[in-house]
């Protein structure tokens, strides 16, 4: 097997094991999802011995990385103010990842959604 | 030290902590590694270990290699190396596996650093070079400059810095941690960089 596939698939095996281990039943697989795609993400947030769910909802606005090491960008609009959350696609703190709708985009990287209003963004992402 | 193991350096990722912090750290594939020779303070002076790793076909060695391999009852290897210092004792034809580590250990590992070839004084010991770009200096930016005076000592000083290799030499990573073992697949994670390039060999030692 080639080295660089070994490395790559230890390290997923590990970071899926952990999060199977952590929600045994209510383990979600990570959908596949691309720029564009309005998604739900559950991140876990730990708050002194507890542990919640926060959800955070936005468009993936850009995914980068290969392998363990990928990122995506999500960006919603709170009170207002543009927000960007940058997630390892791998981390054991997402709980899951849900595609609430598919987008349609003929870019990878959405970076210019970012001077846009909210329904001019509507516009561009939707077919 | 009580472990030591033979591994070849497979190459770089990252991996998640629980509270999810991503450790990056080198995948290192270790061992088994049979002893070979075990060598005593009666019959050889010293007291060690020798190891091997890498098996490779008996056409790879040669008639001397090969006997002293199949002395110890091993299968031929490439590579032999020998230890000074383990606790543990041990004898011919015994397996040194990752199984020796845990996680949190603190360990060594050594190798031989990547060849960077003939370099200046820039890239070799971080010199930031002579004078300006402009005001008519000219071919004087990465130069090293005085390397001594003139009539006392009329000589250049030992040790003085200058170009020459820079790499291809045994280099040491210490107290570095075990991130992980996994024993089915002779694999070993340790946190950071280790010296080398891929498929170069290591030694890892455990403090």
């Amino acid at each position: 097997m080639n080295t660089m596939t070994l490395i790559d698939s230890l390290a997923k095996e590990r970071a899926i094991e952990a999060r199977k281990q952590k929600d045994g039943e209510n383990f979600v697989e990570i959908p596949s999802f691309k720029s564009g795609d309005t998604v739900n993400v559950a991140v876990r947030v730990v708050e002194g011995e507890k542990e919640r769910i926060q959800n955070y909802k936005g468009i993936v606005i850009s995914r980068r990385g290969c392998g363990i090491n990928q990122t995506f960008t999500v960006r919603k609009i709170s009170n207002g103010v543009g927000v960007e959350r940058i997630f390892p696609l791998y981390s054991p703190m997402l709980q899951s990842i849900e595609v609430l709708r598919e987008g349609s985009v003929r870019r990878a990287k959405l970076y210019y959604l970012r001077g846009m209003s909210e329904r001019k963004i509507r516009q561009k992402i939707t077919k | 030290m009580n472990a030591a193991i033979l591994g070849k350096k497979i190459g770089m990722t990252s991996i998640f902590t629980e509270d999810g912090l991503q450790i990056p750290c080198t995948v290192i594939l270790a061992g088994p590694c049979p002893v070979t020779q075990v060598k005593t303070m009666d019959n050889d002076g010293y007291a060690a270990v020798q190891i091997g790793y890498d098996e490779v076909s008996e056409k790879a060695l040669n008639k001397p290699e090969m006997g002293h391999l199949k002395k110890a009852g091993v299968s031929p290897m490439r590579t032999l190396k020998e230890f000074r210092g383990l606790e543990k004792e041990l004898n011919i034809g015994d397996q040194l596996t990752v199984e020796q580590f845990t996680i949190g250990d603190k360990v060594r590992v050594s190798g031989t650093g990547k060849g960077r070839g003939f370099q200046g004084v820039v890239k070799r010991h971080h010199f930031r070079g002579v004078g300006m770009a402009t005001h008519g200096q000219s071919d004087r930016q990465r130069h090293p400059g005085s390397i001594g005076s003139s009539s006392y000592p009329s000589r250049v000083y030992k040790g003085i810095r200058m170009a020459g290799q820079m790499g291809n030499k045994r280099v040491s990573v210490r107290n570095i941690e075990v991130v992980d073992v996994m024993p089915d697949k002779n694999i070993l994670f340790v946190k950071g960089g280790i010296p080398g390039c891929n498929n170069s060999l290591v030694e890892i030692i455990k403090l």
